[in-house]
């Protein structure tokens, strides 16, 4: 070897790189694959290198001495200042610039580059100190010696670029000059010996060493940006953005991707995006899902199943867990199945995730998918046409376009595409929801029937059902009581106005009348509720008793007072004679007792029939409102009376409650009041009140509470309103079974709604039942303080 | 809101539970597994006839002094059982059918996953926030 001599900056550059390359510290021979690495770098092509190696005697030797070293850096910069190489240039050429390293990795060759950059010396040219060992941290090219030098390699590097990309295609050594190859790494270079294709291949994290191999050589053959990848792929692997391969690595990734392990892949193309959005996926990445894509399903219109990608994602050894909150991000449309910008989003993810990104959250934005663009595909054409992992998508369509649809993943295996993680956060959860909904709501065949208006939850359902009749009874529809409250006193209405028209025939019918539209339908009832409301205001009764407070009503789970209504008109259509003996006969309220206005007391609790019964006879007379008023006295009367008859009185009022035996209330009701009008005959008026008159309208029994006297008449009244409840329901129901029977289905459903009512009855009329003891020890009581104030009446 | 939401599976035990931190938890497993009877009785009550018409929504299962548990089961025998505390009286048996509509939707999209084995534990992050939004939604 000729004598080298350098310049001072050459001097302490070359003894920096030397340092650099003597990772073993012997300070004499300099490790073969550092001086590669750094040749690389040099972006020479690899026969240039191989002159310089043979001119500074390192092949000779065997080994880079410092000497070897030495020269053959000068040799560098000599080649790279495009003088022909020849040992004499070594001296011979002045002012050689110092030789260029782009790319390194390497930290103290960027820190050598720069400081070197600084010397006063007239390296500036060099602007730039010479990059970092090939393949290392492409972001610190960034000091514009690149430019200055070799604009090449500094574009190369300054691109975010995934630090390893190079990797990918073949072992480091050859990366550039060997990418022209497009062919393994295997290309053989000389240079193998250095770090190795490991990197390239290994997936998601490999290193430095890949990526200097693959940099140094830049050998301008390949255009700088595909080397990028390579460059960045050792560098930040998990920092680098995922695969953001940029067009032009693509190519070297192209040939090289075909041998390279899918990791390797993902590794550069993860480096490559480092700067970028981290979830974007670069064209080639796309190219290589959509060809992966099509593996599973050739059309790129259609789905993956869900099985199919299960097997698909899980070669990429990831834990079911995390697959499985993949698959939950990227399952845009929550429908089991991946399209093409899902499966290219989820393959995406997995990438990430390969690398060593966590997953996120919600789906990144730029990985939901869009509108499916086949065009994409297109523009894999010059791929080595791997499909499947190992491919590199290759030339990636200078368009980055974001269609996602293909997911083609020519990477040769799953764990390279991780990276591409575009999850939209449109979470289909919120589809799914409402489409959800919309599936099960039909599952209630009948809302209507299913979902009963909301009613207030009364302690019984007995109340509330007397609250029902005795607001059938009145005219005030307790704006507070849900639809069902309304149409029970609809139906009560019905039948006390039917009950109260009876007699007379011309107001049942219209009680009927209204009470036809009772069917099953809410509406309906509604209807009739409003025009029973007409009704009562008519009737006398209505105006007595107030309607009770609305009283939080017991509704049964599903049938509501709807039921209640329905099954009362049913029951009262099919009844009429039929009295029997059901409890929920609604009491016909002693509407013409109702009109002497007293006091409603309803003393009848919840139950409200009980306080009807309390009317005294009084009110009995005094329905003139009631085409026969005749008949509602002995109604009231019978209430009256009939309020010693607990039972039988509390029939009548649980009849308005329950309507499945309407009918049997009807009846019921008629011989209550008949008991009631004896006993208000015989009672003194001012004594009975308690009585729970059976009669009485639901809404009556409410305000029981009642002792005094008032509450007699109240309840007087509320038997007679509660038997021409009674009444009006039976009469009604003959109009029911007509438009029951005109849905199957609704029959069912009213059968069903009639039990539960049936059962609500039940606890209706033992409430009443026991409403009726209270009433009686009231009005035991109420006697003897009668006793006790008069205690000379009788003499 | 709720305070506890379990959902069980088929055979009777347990795909998910989770219960607001602040009370001992074992408490509310205990109450989730008690009302399993009830839940039983009730989808027996329904009888055969009664199938095609049964409701998914089970209703009140019982109440106790503090809380009460309320229970949904959907047509694969998959209970969804939850515990609401009696102090919040402003919830309405809509509110919680609408919950149990929500869980059932997200237990959906769970099974649509095809990374879920049905009968495993459900690990889904998507389902763990749903429910956590429907426990703290009350306070």
């Amino acid at each position: 070897m000729e004598g080298l001599t350098l310049s001072d900056a050459e001097q302490k550059y070359y003894s920096d790189l030397f340092s650099y390359c003597d990772i073993e510290s012997t300070k004499k021979v300099v490790v073969n694959g550092r001086v590669l690495e750094l040749f690389r770098a040099a972006q020479l092509p690899n026969d240039v290198v191989l002159q310089i190696m043979e001119l500074c005697g390192a092949t000779r030797l065997g080994y880079f001495g410092r000497s070897q070293f030495y020269i053959a850096l000068k040799l560098v910069a000599v080649a790279q200042s495009g003088f022909p190489l020849r040992v004499e240039s070594i001296n011979t050429v002045k002012d050689l610039p110092l030789p260029r390293f782009v790319a390194s990795k390497n930290e103290q060759e960027s820190r050598h580059a720069t400081s070197y950059s600084s010397d006063s010396e007239n390296q500036g040219s060099y602007s730039g100190v010479i990059p970092p060992p090939p393949g290392r941290g492409q972001v610190k090219k960034g000091p514009g010696s690149h430019d200055a030098v070799q604009p090449r390699p500094s574009t190369d590097q300054q691109e975010p670029a995934s630090p390893v990309v190079s990797p990918q295609q073949s072992p480091p050594t050859s990366p550039h000059t060997w990418r022209k190859h497009n062919r393994h790494p295997s290309g053989g270079s000389s240079e193998r010996p250095l770090a190795g294709p490991g990197p390239f291949w290994s997936p998601f994290g490999d290193t430095q060493s890949g990526s200097s191999a693959g940099d140094a050589v830049w050998s301008g053959q390949s255009p700088p940006p595909p080397q990028e990848n390579w460059v960045s792929f050792a560098d930040t692997p998990p920092t680098s953005t995922l695969l953001t391969m940029h067009p032009a690595s693509v190519q070297d990734q192209t040939t090289v991707r075909t041998v390279a392990s899918a990791t390797t892949a993902n590794e550069i193309r993860r480096q490559s995006s480092s700067y970028d959005d981290p979830w974007k996926i670069t064209d080639e990445q796309r190219q290589y899902y959509v060809n992966q894509f099509k593996t599973i399903q050739p059309d790129l219109n259609g789905f993956i199943p869900g099985s199919a990608a299960k097997e698909f994602f899980t070669k990429s050894k990831l834990p079911i867990l995390e697959l499985s909150h993949i698959w939950e991000l990227s399952d845009f449309d929550k429908d089991g199945a991946l399209t093409l910008d899902e499966f290219c989003a989820a393959f995406h993810l997995v990438v990430a995730r390969k690398n060593g990104y966590d997953l996120p959250e919600k789906l990144p934005e730029s990985l939901m998918p869009k509108l499916i663009d086949l065009e994409d595909s297109a523009d894999v054409g010059d791929q080595p046409g791997e499909v499947g992992y190992s491919g590199s998508p290759a030339e990636a369509p200078p368009s980055k376009s974001p269609s996602m649809p293909s997911l083609n993943q020519t990477w040769p295996e799953l764990n390279q595409s991780s990276e591409w993680e575009t999850f939209s956060e449109r979470s289909s959860s919120s589809q799914t929801l409402t489409q959800f909904d919309s599936n099960i709501a039909p599952a209630d065949p009948d809302t209507a029937i299913v979902h009963p208006v909301p009613i207030r939850m009364t302690p019984s359902k007995i109340h509330m059902q007397e609250l029902e009749l005795k607001r059938a009874g009145s005219d005030h529809t307790n704006p507070t009581s849900p639809l069902l409250v309304k149409t029970s006193d609809l139906s009560e209405e019905n039948k006390i106005n039917s009950s109260v028209k009876f007699p007379s025939g011309n107001t049942v019918a219209d009680g009927y009348s209204s009470s036809d539209s009772f069917p099953s339908d809410p509406e309906q009832i509604g209807s009739n509720v409003t025009r029973q409301r007409s009704h009562s205001g008519t009737s006398p009764d209505n105006t007595a008793p107030p309607p009770p407070p609305p009283r939080p009503q017991p509704s049964h789970s599903r049938s509501s007072s709807l039921d209640m209504n329905r099954t009362f008109a049913v029951t009262t259509g099919q009844q009429q004679a039929g009295v029997v003996a059901h409890p929920p006969a609604v009491p016909p309220r002693p509407q013409p007792s109702q009109a002497p206005g007293p006091s409603v007391h309803r003393p009848v609790d919840a139950d409200g029939l009980i306080t009807h019964t309390s009317t005294s006879p009084q009110q009995i007379p005094e329905q003139p409102n009631f085409a026969d008023f005749s008949q509602f006295e002995v109604f009231a009367a019978s209430n009256v009376t009939e309020e010693q008859d607990s039972e039988a009185d509390k029939h009548p009022e649980i009849l308005p409650t329950e309507k499945a035996s309407d009918p049997a209330t009807s009846l019921r009701i008629a011989q209550a009041d008949g008991k009631i009008e004896e006993k208000t005959a015989a009672s003194v008026p001012a004594n009975v009140s308690k009585g729970t008159t059976p009669l009485a309208p639901p809404p009556k029994p409410v305000r029981r509470r009642l002792k005094s006297e008032d509450e007699l008449r109240p309840d007087v009244d509320e038997h007679t309103q509660k038997t021409g409840v009674l009444a009006a329901v039976l009469a009604s129901q003959p109009s029911i079974p007509r438009s029951v029977g005109k849905d199957k289905k609704a029959i069912q459903a009213s059968i069903r709604r009639n039990k539960e009512t049936n059962t609500v009855l039940a606890r209706l009329n033992s409430e009443l039942q026991q409403q009726l003891k209270d009433v009686l020890e009231e009005r035991i009581s109420l006697e003897v303080q009668l006793e006790q104030l008069r205690p000379f009446s009788h003499l | 809101m709720a305070v506890c939401i379990a959902v069980i599976a088929k055979e009777n035990y347990p795909l998910y539970i989770r219960s607001t931190p602040t009370e001992n938890e074992l408490k509310f497993h205990y109450m989730v597994h008690t009302s399993l009877d009830v839940v039983d009785e009730k989808i027996s009550a329904m009888g055969k006839a009664l199938v095609d018409q049964r409701e998914l929504y089970l209703g009140l299962l019982y109440p106790t002094e503090d809380y009460k548990v309320y229970g949904y089961v959907t047509n694969s025998k998959v209970k969804f059982v939850m515990v609401v505390d009696s102090s919040n009286t402003a919830l309405r048996d809509n509110e919680i059918r609408s919950m149990f509509r929500k869980l059932h939707n997200s237990y959906t999209d769970v099974m649509c996953n095809p990374f879920y084995n049905p009968g495993d534990r459900i690990q889904s992050r998507a389902f763990d926030n749903m429910v956590t939004s429907m426990m703290i939604q009350v306070c």
